[in-house]
């Protein structure tokens, strides 16, 4: 095959395979709702999809169905059936936008969403706990909440072979053990831990690819825009994680990234400008607040999203399958962990992603929605800025609710951080000159 | 003799202001923006024209900036009011290195250097509390002009403190403490000291170095000037031309365009709205 042929075979095809096998996934949801089967509702921080996957349990992200409501604008409908019942304007949208569906009966505009089974959370995230027991409240049905202890102090994490971690992580397994008696419970069906660990190999493939992924991403130019292709990538990390279509699927996307590379073929735009983005995207307006950057030949080459909203999978950690349910405990702890320090420690991986990807500028983005991956934000920029004279633009909207992202604003506030950008860089060249 | 204009298409006003080749102001106007843009743009460049007895073809290139921006359609390309802001000052007081712009729909804190460069800017989100809106809500709640507020507040011996920064709610605000009757220059000097202190806290945001000029159409609101220098414990740099900062920093881009060739940094060069 020719290196012509390849490229059109390699280039784009993570994104083609990744929007038919979200479709697939959300098929099977709509034929799970529509037959009255089983299902389990998960998080992006922690999913335990590796015991849910071993009962053949189908997974429901109720964050990407809210997500996926705001790229098809038409957020606004549930947000409103929500707050019509009551819910305030200012909560989290993502929860609304859920309260919103299952008012309509699980009408979504992907599928019909079945009911849940069980209801699998950790403590990644405050609002998790809050939401999973509205439809505890809703449909009486079990939720099972895992206590993963975070990081106590920036740098302070402990790890294998340290008292404080191996107490830890006998902690988490004690409550993994306690979900898979309740999974039997549910399910009517025994553990079986010879396809837990077949489950465990394919998320072991997923997470050692995600990592190859993102390392490659250091190329220049970049291969993959970490705001838009980089969200595909997400969807079936999230939801196929512990499948072998899942883990097909990362194989051939390292594939399609090692060529790319190797070709010097980077996105589509010439690469001006390379970016970090922190925090949650702009679902309502998504192709064009990427284009506010793209226009100027901005790239985003990584982000805190990849990292936080993949359940800390970027790490790559590998179970070991000679001892699976305690390694399972081990990656969850240090996986959820690194997903909550993104949030809360996450200026001294910032600064090294700066550095290794050789970024011109950072881009923070709170949203109204989300106090938790939002609070903190203004002190980091701050300390980045000052610490490493990296530039930093600081954007207010929101991941889902259109009433509060005003692109006027956004666009003003995008064109005069490039005017710096460029004005900084003729700057650099004028003192490199002299 | 060649000259360059910049049009500043806020979202109150209009300003156009037309440079020699020298830098110095030869012609400038000043309009409300209203409901058409294009013609707000267009109004206020041919008056700049008209004010300083200037033909059009003597104007070689033309900058637009502000929200409205992009309607300067018989302009060559665009900068971002921050940007403009920034030149302008330096431009009006070279030692600035800190640009507070207080217009009517936003503020802005500015970081520049010796060149009128921006390094670092803040600005108000998409609430319009601490910004010349405000300023407008509690004036039409007292129903006195918007001219008079600054002198009136300056009256103030015992200022009320204004809880709320909030546009929406400045007029109940207001309305109540007339209500426990309280003297307007008090609760005028009371709104100047809360909007100084939300600009304040946008311009630590940025860092406050000296010297600090203060743009935009507040400037005029002497009111605020006092308030503003109070709270930062500094002194403002101002002028008459102040209000027309923004418009002379776009001139000034589209002056570097008329003596070097250069395009403003990293601006389109084709109008695209």
């Amino acid at each position: 095959m020719t290196t012509r042929e390849h490229t059109e075979q390699l280039v784009g095809r993570g994104n083609r395979e990744g929007a038919a096998l979200f479709k697939e996934w959300f098929a099977e949801l709509d034929a799970t709702a529509k037959s009255g089967g089983l299902s389990a509702y998960v998080f992006v921080m922690g999913s335990l999809n590796e015991i849910l996957k071993t009962f053949d349990l189908p997974v429901v992200f109720p964050e990407i169905n809210s997500l996926q409501t705001a790229v098809r604008r038409v957020a606004h409908e549930y947000l409103e059936i929500a707050e019509d019942y009551g819910y305030s304007p200012d909560i989290c949208a993502y929860v609304k936008a859920d309260v919103g569906t299952q008012l309509r009966g699980g009408h979504h505009p992907m599928a019909q969403i079945p009911k849940p089974s069980i209801t699998v959370l950790t403590n990644a995230c405050n609002t998790y706990i809050k939401w999973a027991e509205i439809w505890e409240r809703m449909y009486k049905t079990p939720m099972f909440t895992i206590d993963i202890p975070g990081t106590r102090q920036a740098g302070g994490q402990t790890w294998r072979g340290d008292p404080d971690f191996e107490a830890d992580r006998r902690y988490v397994e004690v409550q993994l053990r306690e979900l898979i008696t309740l999974c039997e419970e549910v399910t009517g069906t025994k553990f079986d831990i010879d396809k837990f660990r077949e489950v465990l190999t394919y998320a072991n493939i997923m997470s050692r690819s995600w990592k190859r992924i993102l390392e490659l991403n250091q190329a220049k130019p970049s291969l993959f825009n970490a705001l838009t292709d980089g969200t595909i990538y997400l969807g079936v990390a999230n939801g196929l994680r512990g499948t072998e279509a899942g883990a097909r699927y990362f194989e051939r996307l390292v594939e399609e990234m090692e060529f790319k590379a190797a070709n010097g073929i980077g996105q589509t735009i010439d690469e001006e400008y390379r970016l970090l983005f922190v925090g949650v995207p702009c679902y309502p307006i998504f192709r064009r607040f990427n284009e506010l950057f793209t226009d100027w030949g901005g790239t985003f080459v990584n982000s805190t999203y990849l990292w936080f909203a993949s359940g800390g999978s970027n790490r790559g950690f590998e179970y070991d399958l000679d001892d699976p349910l305690a390694s399972l405990a081990e990656g969850v702890l240090i996986s959820v962990r690194d997903a909550m320090d993104s949030m809360f420690h996450q200026n001294t991986v910032l600064a090294g992603m700066a550095r290794d990807f050789d970024v011109d500028g950072i881009i923070y983005h709170p949203i109204k929605s989300c106090r938790t991956v939002s609070t903190g934000l203004a002190d980091g920029r701050k300390h980045m800025t000052e610490e490493l004279g990296l530039p930093s633009l600081f954007m207010e909207s929101d991941m889902m609710d259109r009433r509060v992202v005003s692109e006027a604003q956004m666009k003003n506030r995008v064109d005069a951080f490039f005017e710096g950008l460029a004005t900084r860089r003729r700057l650099a060249q004028v003192d490199t000159k002299g | 003799m060649a000259f360059a204009a910049g049009v500043d298409v806020g979202s109150t006003q209009t300003k156009a202001v037309i440079v020699d080749e020298d830098g110095n102001i030869a012609g400038r106007s000043l309009l409300d923006t209203g409901a058409n843009v294009l013609k707000a743009a267009e109004s206020s460049y041919l008056l700049a024209l008209e004010q300083g007895d200037i033909d059009e073809e003597e104007v070689e290139y033309i900058i637009g900036t502000g929200y409205g921006r992009y309607r300067v359609t018989f302009g060559n390309s665009q900068v971002t009011e921050i940007s403009c802001h920034g030149r302008g000052a330096v431009h009006l007081f070279p030692n600035t290195r800190t640009v507070v712009d207080m217009g009517g729909q936003d503020t802005k804190a500015i970081s520049v250097n010796a060149e009128g460069e921006i390094t670092d800017f803040c600005m108000n989100d998409k609430c319009a509390a601490g910004t010349g809106r405000f300023l407008g809500a509690a004036a039409a709640a007292l129903d006195i002009s918007i001219d008079e507020l600054g002198h009136i507040s300056l009256r103030s011996e015992k200022p009320i403190k204004i809880s709320t920064t909030c546009t929406v709610f400045a007029e109940s605000e207001v309305l109540a403490w007339i209500g426990k009757g309280k003297k307007i220059e008090d609760i005028l000097w009371g709104v100047h000291k809360s909007i100084a202190s939300r600009s304040a806290g946008l311009m630590r945001r940025v860092g406050i170095k000296d010297e600090i000029t203060f743009t935009g159409g507040v400037t005029r609101n002497v009111g605020m000037v006092r308030a503003l220098e109070e709270r930062l414990e500094k002194h403002l740099n101002i002028s008459e031309d102040c209000h027309y900062v923004g418009a002379l920093g776009a001139a000034l881009f589209a002056l570097d365009n008329v003596l070097t060739g250069r395009t403003p940094a990293g601006t389109s060069s084709e109008v695209t709205g």
